[in-house]
């Protein structure tokens, strides 16, 4: 399944046209919206916004799946490469930044096992190869009542799936993340019972919403986002969407997730944005928008299925959300 | 020991004090309007304030313990203001709690008070500090007389196992108990000092009576 680097320049590097020019159309957006907040410091960090230039670029085109680019203002990348929930980096949400440093993206490779007709190891090029990159602009809600607005870049899980061929034993997807000591200082802790484990239905692993990411903001994902590979669930909340994965393995039986493992009655295995259904001890009907109107910004309303009602509810049909949460 | 104990007499003493108690809050307001508290800045103000409720406990506890074990009676005068700054960032702490998390919204804060009961036991944390801070005059120690108002300001008891024990419970969803374990540690050592004085002052006078 390992596929040999043929190009010297990786496809993946060269930025089509279509591309830049939208990509300049929201710089513009980005620009004009910034002049209008009054506080320098807010000004500023409108600013960074605009281009990280720290990573190796990763465009992707303008995605045509259906509820793939909400028109919600975009969470600066300041922001969403700052504050970030990666326990195995540590457990305050400055410490993924702070610590990451030590993770090596690459080499890299994710084993896909399990109820599949062709399972192997794919190395992070061929993956990187495996199908067109897409930009999209997902909502991310955080199971915290907080929430940002990400341009990921990655292509359909389903692109993968598809090349796989699962079995009809297939029902479910689990995902394994890194959990190497010498690179990550968290897993040293007993926080959680490492490796992180996530897992999936196949149809929502399959929904074309499900995106395989290795970019945001037009770059490689940083470190502490998930780099070399994630996955991007946007309608779950965030600790569905496992980081920097090893493993892909199709199974018969529901997996169980590492914050299911930890804390049963809080954290279930759908774990869908819902409104209506709160966290044993708060509150899931708002959200705090990151970087939206300061200090004193009101918090917003949660939508159902985190605004995805329309692409995803169909998944979950006749089905107590309640009992399923 | 000499030189020591006239600099904690010295009259520059409690006002530097009352600018090191002020500098924590002062650091939040200018990270608050420059813009250095992060992605979340409510958050970071609320949490920090909490942090601060809780060390300026730890300070008022540790003077007596202090006080006797280093043999520095000069001591006693700082008590005062560190209770009344322990009571200071704990209201600013449920102030910011009530205004950014929850937009000062009565119905918001009971519903979520109901879902989070660890905010209840901050809240009545609160609520046994504020006879504390309102007889902290001398011409209440008169009127209470003595005794009276020692046995009130014991309240200090129950109100820092409140606050470590909201601390825990808030920290409990995410299993991250590394920092509630240090302020665990520190309010036993104090605590356990004062038990262990009394224990030995029993035993003492039960010796005595037979």
């Amino acid at each position: 399944m390992k596929h040999p680097s043929l190009d010297l320049i990786p496809a993946s590097e060269i930025t089509p046209q279509a591309v830049f020019e939208a990509r300049r159309d929201w710089l513009r957006l980005m620009a004009s919206g910034a002049a209008g907040v009054a506080m320098a410091g807010w000004a500023g960090r409108e600013a960074l916004a605009q281009s990280p230039g720290k990573l190796a670029k990763l465009p992707g085109a303008r995605s045509t799946v259906p509820g793939a680019m909400t028109l919600d203002k975009l969470t600066t990348y300041q922001d969403a490469s700052t504050y970030n929930n990666f326990y195995e980096f540590g457990t305050d949400k400055a410490d993924p930044a702070r610590n990451a440093g030590t993770l090596r993206p690459r080499p890299w490779t994710v084993t896909v096992e399990g109820e599949v007709g062709k399972p192997g190891t794919f190395d992070l090029d061929s993956l990187l190869k495996l199908s067109p990159m897409e930009e999209r602009i997902y909502r991310l809600r955080c199971v915290e009542g907080w929430s940002m607005v990400i341009p990921w870049v990655g292509y359909s899980l389903a692109e993968l799936i598809k090349k796989v061929e699962p079995t009809s034993k297939a029902k479910f997807v689990e995902f394994t993340s890194l959990a190497d000591k010498t690179q990550m200082p968290g897993v040293r802790s007993g926080v959680l019972d490492w490796p992180y484990v996530e897992g999936l239905r196949i149809d929502e692993a399959m929904h074309p919403l499900t995106l395989l990411s290795f970019g945001m903001y037009g770059e490689v994902l940083p470190n502490q986002n998930g780099a070399p590979l994630r996955l991007v669930v946007p309608w779950k909340y965030g600790f569905k969407s496992a980081k920097s994965i090893v493993k892909i393995r199709f199974v018969e039986k529901q997996p169980l997730s590492s914050w299911t493992k930890a804390a049963q009655q809080e954290y279930g295995f759908y774990s869908n944005v819902n409104p209506q259904v709160d966290h044993p001890r708060w509150s899931q009907a708002t959200e705090r928008r990151i970087g939206e109107g300061g200090l004193f910004a009101k918090k917003r309303p949660t939508l159902m299925f985190n605004g995805y009602e329309a692409q995803v509810g169909q998944l979950y049909a006749g089905m107590d959300l309640k009992k399923n949460f | 020991m000499q030189k020591k104990r006239s600099l904690w007499l010295h009259p520059a003493a409690k006002p530097l004090l009352f600018l090191i108690c002020c500098s924590p809050l002062a650091w939040l307001v200018w990270a608050a309007t420059m813009d250095q508290l992060g992605a979340n800045p409510a958050e970071a103000l609320i949490r920090s304030l909490g942090d601060w409720s809780l060390r300026a406990l730890c300070l008022t506890l540790a003077i007596t313990p202090l006080r006797t074990v280093a043999n520095l009676p000069a001591l006693a005068r700082f008590r005062r203001m560190l209770g009344l700054f322990a009571f200071f960032y704990v209201t600013l702490h449920l102030l910011a709690y009530g205004w950014l998390d929850m937009g000062l919204d009565l119905g918001d804060i009971a519903h979520d008070i109901a879902k989070r009961p660890f905010i209840l036991m901050g809240f009545t944390a609160w609520l046994l500090l504020l006879p504390l801070a309102a007889t902290s005059f001398n011409r209440a120690i008169k009127a209470l007389g003595a005794k009276r108002w020692q046995l009130l300001h014991k309240l200090v008891y129950p109100i820092s196992l409140l606050g470590l024990a909201h601390f825990i419970w808030m920290r409990a969803g995410k299993n991250n108990f590394a920092e509630p374990a240090i302020y665990g540690a520190v309010l036993a050592v104090l605590l356990g000092w004062r038990l262990l004085r009394r224990w030995r002052s029993r035993g003492v006078s039960s010796a005595r009576l037979t």
